[in-house]
């Protein structure tokens, strides 16, 4: 009994959450590495290109809920994630044409695109705080919980319980959905494989008559629309507030580097190893200890590793670790 | 596997590194001068030529000097010399990739000097690359996919042919690449450029770092590509055994055209020999 308490406890405070973060890394990753395969530098701007498109979306969400409409249990915002996602599509193709494409053409060195995207990021920075403001927005609405912590105390009689929020449960769920219709598209059409032949080999690519700007714009559609969809289920997930969406930059890139940069398994293998480091170091463990030890031994203090405040530290450390040991991530990714 | 560079009176394998030049003998064959006419033979007018070439990589100094190569129809033309002479340079000269000063490239009675190489690509120009010329993440069938990417039309029995042709690559039509050896990895870059049907196939040293065994095999395999009517231009660092198998050969020595003739006349060249085939 204790046993299973503990196991309750752990997927209560541990296993969910970290799923549902992990998902929403992974689909940031993703994006990261896209651009980094295709356009070769790494993109500074994706976590406020996220903001830009979570915000389009709330702003969407808004306009649903003042005509009345809703998805009842489900949240609004999934309604209006697809034009969220044009915004954002129109917002990096728009970038594109008048920042990105002038470097691309004169050949610049990937650190050159690396600062540019630094300066993108701002834009978007100062966007994002300037049409919806820089405090904490919560757009989620429907049903908080499919299960919660009591029901399932209740149906099982264990003094610990798991509770799962419909936001955690939609997050898991769209995020298998999109990696499937990523991994299809790339895999099984055209243009898909035409972007991991551009990914591979450029010059050869450009041999065999692949438009590199056509490869180019589909690109960036696609990494719009999982910027925005990690977006929006991180901010369902959590809150909106523009300056999270900046420092998700690093659990992401550090999720992209880890399974190994320019490889989409890679990202989202990336994308859970940094969530569970995460939440696993910075959980307080003395619960779990109290069911599983003896009470002799039992923890005095909370047992927990690192606080949350210094959460990022860890993503650092993943970061540092893997750079070290092995550069090219998890998946054989580029070198960086 | 059976056609014929064994069984030449140069058959010996193990003169690779033939085309260096001996030592001492280099300055008297580039004084000879261009030794019988660059041009193909009378009467044929050649499928492809760049003449007159001049030109190098970007503000560069001239790497070729008033070069010309030609292949007629159906027929297999081979640049060997030493290292440094310009040989791939001359190829990639006609392919596109470096500005020429002087000189015009024609395709099939057209002037292409001025077209990148993408739309050479279109025009019917198969090139393959020394290096990189695969896509190494992706399998053997995406590979061949890849290359037929500029065509609309069903691409099935183009790949069938090079299946037929490259039976190795049938059986791992599913594998990564970037996962096979050097001489089948050479097979999936030449099915590569077979896909889009071109009109004249182009090699740049297709036996590099492959195996006496596996080169003897990958020219077996040229031969075929040429039997089937398509003109084949080769750039080889294996001189004997590529002029064995050539209808045209062309010696560069510093960029300059210092001999032409057919692949047995140039064999039995006393001079050819002297100077780049070690006697």
């Amino acid at each position: 009994m204790d046993f299973l308490n503990a196991l309750v406890a752990l997927l209560n405070f541990v296993v969910v959450p970290a799923t549902a973060y992990g998902a929403q890394l992974a689909l940031g990753a993703l994006g990261v590495t896209l651009v980094y395969g295709i356009l070769r530098f790494s993109n500074f701007a994706h976590g406020d290109t996220m903001a830009f498109g979570t915000m389009a979306t709330i702003l969407f969400t808004w306009g649903l809920q003042a005509a009345g409409i809703s998805l009842g249990p489900v949240p609004t915002a999934l309604l209006a994630l697809p034009a969220g996602i044009a915004a954002a599509a129109l917002l990096v193709l728009g970038t594109d044409r008048a920042v990105y494409r002038f470097y691309r053409r004169r050949k610049a060195n990937p650190v050159i695109l690396v600062i540019v995207s630094m300066g993108v990021m701002f834009i978007y920075n100062g966007l994002v705080r300037l049409v919806i403001g820089p405090g904490d927005r919560n757009f989620d609405d429907g049903a908080r919980f499919i299960f919660t912590v009591r029901d399932f105390r209740e149906a099982t009689g264990l003094d610990e319980g798991v509770g799962l929020r419909t936001s955690q449960a939609i997050t898991v769920i769209t995020a298998v959905i999109v990696v499937a219709v990523l991994f299809w598209f790339l895999n099984h059409t055209r243009t898909g494989k035409s972007m991991r032949a551009f990914s591979d080999n450029e010059d050869l690519a450009l041999l065999s008559g692949i438009n590199p700007e056509r490869v180019v714009m589909v690109t960036w559609l696609i990494v719009a629309a999982l910027a925005t969809v990690a977006g929006v289920l991180y901010g369902l997930d959590k809150s909106f507030r523009p300056l999270t969406y900046f420092q998700l930059l690093l659990p992401i890139f550090a999720a992209a580097i880890v399974g190994g940069l320019g490889s989409p398994l890679g990202a989202i293998a990336g994308g859970f190893v940094i969530a569970f480091s995460e939440v696993t170091i910075t959980y307080a463990w003395k619960k779990v200890l109290e069911y599983l030890l003896p009470q002799s031994l039992e923890p005095s203090g909370l047992v927990q590793l690192l606080s949350t405040d210094y959460k990022f530290a860890v993503s650092f450390m993943i970061l540092v670790v893997v750079l070290l040991f092995r550069p090219t991530g998890l998946f054989r990714g580029k070198s960086v | 596997m059976s056609a014929g560079n064994g069984t030449g009176p140069y058959g010996g394998r193990g003169n690779n590194d033939a085309s260096i030049v001996k030592p001492g003998s280099g300055s008297s064959t580039v004084a000879a001068g261009p030794g019988g006419d660059p041009r193909p033979a009378r009467g044929t007018r050649p499928f492809l030529e760049g003449r007159g070439m001049t030109g190098g990589y970007g503000r560069g100094p001239d790497i070729l000097h008033d070069c010309t190569i030609a292949v007629n129809p159906g027929e297999i033309a081979v640049i060997v010399g030493p290292n440094g002479a310009g040989k791939s340079t001359a190829m990639k000269a006609i392919f596109g990739m470096l500005d020429l000063r002087a000189g015009t490239v024609v395709l099939d009675g057209t002037d292409i000097t001025a077209l990148s190489p993408q739309d050479r690509v279109a025009r019917g120009m198969g090139f393959v690359p020394q290096t990189g010329n695969i896509f190494t993440t992706m399998t053997v069938e995406e590979n061949l996919e890849m290359g037929a990417f500029i065509r609309r039309d069903d691409i099935a029995p183009t790949m069938e042919q090079v299946y037929d042709l490259f039976p190795i690559l049938r059986d791992k039509r599913r594998q990564q690449a970037g996962e096979l050896s050097g001489g089948q990895r050479q097979q999936v870059a030449v099915g590569r450029a077979l896909m889009t049907r071109p009109k004249v196939l182009m090699l740049d040293e297709p036996t590099a770092g492959v195996s006496p065994i596996v080169m003897d095999e990958l020219f077996d395999r040229i031969i075929e590509v040429a039997r089937t009517g398509l003109p084949v231009l080769m750039v080889e660092q294996n001189a004997r055994q590529a002029l064995e198998i050539a209808d045209r050969g062309y010696v560069l020595v510093q960029g300059a055209n210092a001999h032409t003739g057919t692949g047995p006349g140039l064999l039995a060249d006393a001079e050819v020999r002297r100077s780049f085939l070690g006697g």
